[in-house]
């Protein structure tokens, strides 16, 4: 664990290293999952060239972002791609892509049949500027009651603020693209490739209302289905704990998941209020005269020292444990989808096997019926198999990344806390002395 | 993270050892002299809570110790005189100054110094339950016959400057030793507890046992506890106004009602806001007390000795808001609000206007503060909240994980964030109960300074009216004189003579509101200087505890994070 840089000096790594809103060098994924090895090591931290040559030894593909830009309503992400694959035109490439290209990515995995026994990555979420904007507009309207020196600290505060969503939003992609890219099947798809390479803007619009109200209606049959699956019972031991298991973990994940987004949520909350208080104390002691001045003066500083740690304490928090539940929350999403295809499959199976039976009865379209069973049960097979190894790699991939992640919330409350420590007593014994 | 702070504006502190100026804006006269022993003097004041450098405060000592130094230093400042009693943390030493101050009286003008010898030889300093209102009336012919003795003097002023620093000196040091051995007699020490429901109901009320411990001589025992309501305390704050503002006492407010907290309690319910709202009250009418109890002549009331001792009390019912004497209250603010406005005072001294201006800012800032640690406690009680319920839901996650391991990490982080919980409730308390009573608590502490001024104001306008009162009836007499109706002149020449006296008396009420208010307000300033230092420390110390426990929780937890497979 030691090697890995902290979020916190990554995050002034980048800081230097880039302009504000834009080619921001994002640092290590969150999840760790993007250069797993084979022999399933955890990758390190922030890449070196040197990595990359070792790393694309044992890693035919190799994709990140390399950078992004964030302009008005859209983020572009400049995909990096490094591959030793034959089937790829260059070795290296790069290209930009927008949100809605992942998500075309994302659906085309879903709908492609071949598929239906992989859990497919879950997509990236939407980045979501709202806020910051809502915020960065409230501070312009504001922006003539306050003081420069505010007004100054209120933007910085807001564009840092920024930054981090951002940087989560380009974490969140390239995860999405590595695990894509390390998956023996799923890394090797056409599509990928194409989204990879292909320079011009893939001319892939967002869903018009017509397909979105496709979507929505599929939503509602989708979970009549779910319904209905819960219902039946799996005659695969195997299979029925785990469904058990993944519905009932999904609801778990995701209630954890806001829980802790509250959590943290009041933990920024408490950071500004801390904030204020730094800057009525400061107030205050413009007003006062002798000791009482030197008193407020280092309190004030010491309320914007603590500030800023519980700031981080309430971002590392965010990072670790909200998005970490978050994630999983839409992982086990996908594995419930897995399960449901799957159980759709049995019931096609069933279906065609029925319908064989009556075919065989009225003496008509035998073969017919023939090759439909024997294709779904066919399908059904497939997608079991597959699907239990899945699972299977499912959980360790959620234990390793769950004790990743709750070590390095240990370890980052701790130091948090020790230096927060570290700051109260020194003022307490400075204002002491007095 | 050791970024500078954008708040410091680099402000430089007042240069600390100058001749003239000290530490303490406001300290006063005394500090400011002592120049060699300044350093001594923080030592003590750090360590006895600056009871001891105040033995002189007494209206007569202090007044005689600023003669005797230098006249001319008296008049080139415009600071008020020595600073009245400071009464800090530890009441049982303030006290037993106190008690040191009203014994003595300034009968020997000539030796001044023999004055402080006297009291430095005090051993077991008795209280008699004299009252510096009493005194108030010498002052100044003490004053003046002591400054006129010392005119001829005037050379040897450094001299005597040190002369009384020395002794000053020594006599802070033996009144050290007098204290620490007087040690607990004279102490008041104030509380309130158990609050109980009485009655049932629209008309129950809650009664609080308010506990006494003293061994001060002016009470009969020991030890008292009685039984008061909240419109007990208020019928106190209600007779002390009365006897003390207006001479320009800083009579500290009471609490405020509360029609919906108590309607709460009253109709029964039981919820986390209604204890709350009981313990607030607790706290704010234990503070109440003890306030009062510090001030030197508001412990001496007969009336707040009554609040403290006796069993029953006549039920204010002039504090409701509705009785005949709470509408008449509600009409007199009114009025005065209206006068407020218009008047103003042809301020011959700045240093009243300065004040008023800085406590205005004070006021604004402390609101401000106020503010945000409302916020904080809202907050961290959120915070609180949402840690529970995070804890639950992960120990929910942990029992579905197949995993062992990782289902036993889990449930031990559900029970950190349980204990994690705990923790930012107990410091939601220390913030609330700390840092933002106290702040509210100084604001309407403010609005009772503001009060003062007030009544200094009025009683200007008294004077001022009386001043022209009689310029009429000089003028009507001088019109009088040539007419020539010897009845109706003698009659103008006895009014004249009535507001004559009238205008005498207007002024000197005008200089003493004047002189009782600069003591108060340094008496404050002091005050308030300790608090907050006090204050803050104790919240930082209260943020280091919690810090200090979350590295606990989090180490214990590591290992079982470890220990996932």
């Amino acid at each position: 664990m030691g090697e890995e840089p902290s979020p916190v000096e990554l995050e002034a790594f980048a800081m230097q290293r880039s302009a504000p809103f834009g080619g921001a060098r994002p640092y290590e994924p969150a999840m760790m999952e993007c250069v797993d090895d084979d022999d399933g090591n955890n990758g390190n931290g922030v890449k070196t060239s040197d990595e990359d040559k070792v790393a694309a030894d044992r890693q035919p593909l190799q994709i990140d972002i390399s950078d992004a830009l964030s302009e008005k309503e859209k983020v572009k992400f400049t995909v990096h791609t490094t591959t030793t694959l034959p089937h790829f035109k260059k070795r290296e490439s790069s290209v930009v892509r927008d949100h809605e290209e992942f998500t075309w990515l994302h659906n085309v995995y879903v709908e492609n049949k071949d598929y239906a026994g992989i859990i497919i990555p879950p997509a990236p979420p939407c980045p979501d500027f709202d806020t910051s904007r809502e915020k960065l507009q409230q501070l312009g309207e504001g922006e003539a009651t306050m003081t420069k020196e505010e007004f100054a600290k209120m933007k910085q505060e807001l564009e840092a603020e920024y930054l981090a969503i951002f940087k989560k939003t380009v974490v969140a992609h390239e995860v999405f693209l590595c695990r894509l890219a390390e998956h023996p099947v799923l890394g090797m798809d056409s599509n990928l490739q194409v989204f990879l390479e292909y320079e011009q803007e893939l001319g892939v619009r967002g869903k018009n209302v017509k397909e979105r109200l496709g979507d929505f209606l599929r939503g509602f049959v989708k979970t009549a289905d779910e319904l209905l699956i819960v219902g039946v019972k799996d005659t695969d031991d195997f299979f029925e704990k785990e469904k058990n298991f993944i519905l009932e973990y999904h609801g778990r994940v995701k209630d954890s998941a806001n829980r802790a987004d509250r959590m943290t949520r009041a933990l920024k909350d408490i950071a500004e209020d801390y904030s204020y208080i730094s800057y009525a104390f400061c107030l205050l002691a413009t007003h006062e005269t002798g000791s009482l001045h030197r008193f407020f003066e280092n309190a004030s500083e010491m309320f914007e020292k603590y500030r800023k740690l519980q700031n981080r304490v309430a971002s590392d928090q965010d990072l670790k444990l909200s998005d970490l539940l978050k994630y999983y929350a839409r992982d086990t999403q996908a594995a419930k989808d897995l399960l449901y295809r799957r159980t759709r499959a049995q019931l096609d199976t069933d279906g065609a096997t029925k319908g064989l039976e009556r075919a065989r009865l009225r003496g008509r379209e035998i073969q017919v019926a023939e090759a439909l069973q024997e294709t779904t049960f066919r399908t059904f097979e497939t997608i079991s198999s597959t699907a239990r190894k899945e699972l299977a790699e499912f959980k360790q991939r959620r234990v390793a990344a769950f004790r990743k992640n709750l070590i390095e919330t240990a370890e980052l409350e701790m130091k948090h806390a020790r230096t927060s420590l570290q700051v109260l007593t020194n003022v307490l014994a400075n204002l002491k002395e007095r | 993270m050791e970024d500078q702070s954008s708040w410091s504006k680099g402000i430089e502190p007042p240069p600390l050892r100058s001749a003239g100026g000290s530490e303490e804006g406001d300290v006063g006269f005394a500090d400011k002299r002592i120049t060699a022993t300044e350093r001594e003097e923080e030592d003590v004041v750090g360590g006895v809570h600056g009871g001891v450098l105040d033995c002189f405060d007494d209206d007569e000592g202090a007044d005689i110790f600023t003669s005797a130094v230098s006249p001319s230093e008296v008049k080139s400042r415009i600071s008020p005189d020595v600073p009245s009693l400071q009464l800090g943390g530890d009441s049982s030493r303030s006290n037993g100054m106190e008690a040191q101050m009203f014994d003595t009286s300034p009968d020997d003008a000539d030796d001044l110094f023999a004055e402080a010898t006297e009291e430095v030889s005090l051993e077991s300093p008795e209280m008699p339950a004299v009252r510096p209102s009493d005194k108030a009336p010498t002052i100044t012919p003490v004053s003046n016959t002591a400054k006129s003795v010392l005119n001829p003097d005037a050379t040897n002023t450094p001299a005597a400057a040190d002369q009384g620093a020395r002794k000053l000196v020594s006599f802070r040091k033996t009144s050290e030793e007098v204290e620490e051995s007087s040690g607990d007699t004279f102490d008041l020490h104030i509380s309130v507890t158990d609050p109980e429901k009485v009655g049932e109901g629209m008309s129950a009320y809650m009664a609080y046992k308010v506990n006494t411990k003293t061994t001060l001589a002016m009470f009969s025992q020991k030890n008292y506890s009685v039984k008061r309501r909240f419109s007990d305390f208020l019928g106190l704050h209600e007779k002390l106004t009365d006897k003390h503002a207006h001479v320009g006492l800083i009579v500290p407010p009471a609490p405020e009602k509360s029609v919906i907290g108590m309607t709460k309690v009253k109709v029964g319910k039981e919820d986390p806001s209604s204890v709350e709202f009981l313990e607030r009250r607790r706290s704010a009418l234990e503070r109440y007390l003890q306030r009062t109890s510090k001030h030197p002549t508001l412990m001496q009331d007969p009336d707040f000795r009554d609040f403290l001792e006796k069993d029953e009390l006549p039920r204010a019912v002039n504090t409701q808001a509705f009785s005949g004497a709470g509408i008449l209250r509600m009409v007199t603010k009114a009025a005065d609000a209206v006068n407020k406005m218009t008047i103003k005072i042809n301020e011959s001294d700045l240093w009243f206007e300065e004040k008023q201006q800085q406590f205005d800012c004070l006021d604004q800032q402390l609101r401000k503060l106020h503010i945000g640690i409302e916020s904080l406690v809202g907050h961290r009680k959120e915070l609180s909240t949402s840690s529970a319920a995070f804890a639950k839901s992960t120990a929910m996650l942990g029992s579905s994980e197949d995993n062992t391991a990782l289902a036993r990490a889990l449930s031990q982080l559900a029970e950190v964030e349980e204990r994690v919980e705990q923790l930012h409730a107990e410091q939601c308390d220390a913030d609330l109960y700390l840092f933002g009573e106290l702040i509210a608590d100084y604001i309407r502490l403010l609005s009772s300074i503001k009060a003062v001024f007030d009544q200094r104001g009025k009683c200007w306008q008294r004077w001022q009216d009386s001043q022209s009162m009689l310029l009429k009836k000089r003028e009507a007499e001088a019109k009088l004189q040539w007419v020539n109706k010897p009845d109706k002149l003698q009659q103008a020449k006895e009014e004249i003579h009535e507001w004559e006296g009238k205008v005498e008396q207007g002024e000197s009420e005008f200089e003493l509101i004047s002189k009782t208010i600069r003591k108060e307000l340094s008496r404050f300033e002091k005050n308030r200087v300790k608090d907050f230092k006090n204050i803050i420390i104790q919240y930082i110390e209260s943020l280091i505890n919690t810090q200090q426990q979350l590295i606990k929780y989090w180490e214990a937890f590591l290992p079982e994070a470890k220990a996932i497979a």
